[in-house]
């Protein structure tokens, strides 16, 4: 579904990728794993094609996306959900949760996201600035839904989240999963990373070092620390 | 009858008086403010386009024996589309860069627009009658009001209001107010922003003419009838906080009427007193009245 060969991205002077290589078959949910300035987020954003400029290669169900404005990369089928959340405070829960364009077909209704987040009904009304951290996410992994994009970009969706609400958030994306989305996962939180993926890539300095499938990972936690550091 | 030891006709004259002029900071700062919060451009240019306004609802009537209510709707769409051009060329280069660039170039332009005008039309100014329909005055009791200048603060207050609306109920407001915030986010999720931000420019541009439109028949049609205003203007938006739409509208015409009552209790300072409100609020409060920090 998702074809990543040698990307390089660049944020003004600042070289941040040194030739990423991965892949996602449809239906997979994957994580980036890696310590902090790794390049985790960078890959996201440059698949997103937010970052200043990038080169290599990025193929999207058969599409070269690389050279491609962020807006048309969106509407090629590719939705994200960005570290810092990005909920509009001007914009109240309903406003945020509709934004988001439909790009395609097939994605769920708003009925069928609040089931999932029954917390976001109640505050249909709130402005966004008034929600809590574990409601920002859920409307921001939310919007990202009634799109009919079918590969979503997560990135850390668990950060500075209670031990409650990550595992609200596990459920989810396992339930995503079941529904047929794909899913690129960024993460720190090892332990999270393990109830929901089935394949984990090592990324360091900007390039992709190890990849280890999940039902292998307590045999790889040696290694794993070694570049993780924990 | 008289209040505060001035006689009625002359104080509610100057009250009204100054709900017109009221009328116009609103609906020029507006524009500029819709302008501000989408680009983060300061448009300069805007008194040249209120200014373009009504030359164009001039010509139309000169050349093309196109009426009031004609210009009223095509001098915007006219005016709007040369703003379309000019950020398309333009102002769409100068996001990435520092405000001052903006403001040199729309400062610029506007320089150019006038002295163009200048050029052609002379700058003892041209009359425009104002529409038959809209002649004549109502008695008051206290005062005659001419029909016009009552239609100028109801259009300028129904405008202000269908703007504020679309911004803050509407679907296409929300992609504006959420394209100020994070223009980046908004395009990731499939939106065109700089199509977006062109459109927003001609909205805010075509504000401008409407607004000079309404103003041909009051003010002689004149290539400074924008500079003279604008400089007022931005004071307004200055005070109302940039980039706040009820801010602009609201101290636009609370200024107005404030120079209106100057003028009755203390002439002298009536020209100046919307400077001492921006000074002063500016002291109490940097962010404006309704502003973002």
């Amino acid at each position: 579904m998702l074809e990543i060969k040698g990307l390089e991205a660049w944020y003004g002077e600042s070289h941040v990728l040194h030739g990423v290589d991965l892949h996602i078959n449809d239906g997979e949910v994957v994580t980036l794993l890696g310590r902090n300035g790794a390049g985790k987020t960078s890959t996201l954003r440059a698949i997103m094609g937010l970052v200043g400029r990038r080169s290599g290669s990025i193929r999207f169900n058969g599409q070269e996306l690389v050279a491609r404005r962020s807006d048309l990369i969106a509407r090629a089928g590719i939705a994200y959900c960005p570290e810092e959340r990005g909920i509009f405070a001007s914009l109240d829960v309903t406003e945020n949760l509709m934004l988001p364009p439909q790009i395609a077909p097939g994605g769920m209704s708003v009925d069928e996201i609040y089931t999932l987040f029954p917390n976001l009904k109640e505050r249909a009304r709130s402005p966004g600035n008034k929600l809590s951290g574990g409601e920002q996410q859920m409307l921001a992994i939310g919007r990202i839904l009634r799109t009919g994009a079918k590969l979503l970009l997560l990135d850390e969706p668990s950060e500075g989240l209670a031990p409650v609400i990550v595992q609200q958030i596990g459920i989810t994306v396992r339930e995503l999963k079941k529904r047929g989305f794909t899913v690129l996962l960024v993460e720190q939180n090892f332990r999270f990373a393990q109830t929901v993926a089935d394949r984990h890539y090592v990324m360091d300095h900007g390039v992709v070092v190890d990849h280890v499938a999940n039902h292998e990972l307590a045999g790889a936690m040696d290694r794993l620390h070694n570049y993780l550091g924990v | 009858m008289d209040l505060f030891g001035i006689p009625a006709p002359l104080l509610f004259g100057q009250v009204l008086l100054g709900l017109i002029n009221g009328a116009f900071y609103a609906l020029l700062s507006l524009g500029l403010a819709v302008i501000f919060g989408m680009l983060n451009v300061i448009n300069f240019t805007h008194g040249a386009q209120f200014m373009m306004g009504a030359f164009v609802a001039w010509m139309l009537l000169e050349w093309l024996g196109i009426g009031y209510w004609g210009a009223l709707l095509l001098a915007p769409l006219i005016v709007g589309a040369t703003g379309i051009i000019m950020e398309r060329l333009m102002i769409a280069r100068l996001y990435k860069l520092d405000h001052l660039y903006g403001l040199l170039l729309t400062f610029g332009l506007g320089l150019i627009i006038e002295g163009l005008f200048r050029n052609e039309f002379g700058s003892s100014g041209l009359p425009y009658r104002i529409p038959v329909e809209l002649q004549g005055a109502w008695d008051l009791d206290f005062m005659f009001m001419p029909v016009y200048r009552g239609w100028v603060v109801l259009v300028a207050f129904v405008m202000c209001l269908a703007t504020w609306l679309v911004i803050e109920k509407t679907k296409i407001g929300s992609y504006l107010r959420a394209a100020t915030e994070n223009p980046a986010l908004v395009q990731a999720f499939g939106i065109n922003v700089p199509r977006m931000m062109t459109l927003t420019y001609g909205a805010g541009v075509a504000l401008a003419a409407f607004a000079g439109v309404l103003a041909a028949p009051i003010y002689s049609v004149n290539p400074q009838m924008g500079s003279n205003l604008i400089i007022i203007v931005f004071a307004v938006v200055v005070i109302g906080g940039m980039g706040s739409i009820l801010g602009s509208v609201l101290t636009g015409f609370g200024l107005g009427i404030i120079e209106g009552l100057t003028k009755v209790f203390y002439p002298e300072a009536s020209s100046t007193v919307i400077f001492v409100v921006m000074a002063l609020v500016l002291l109490a409060r940097p962010a404006a009245l309704l502003g973002r920090s």
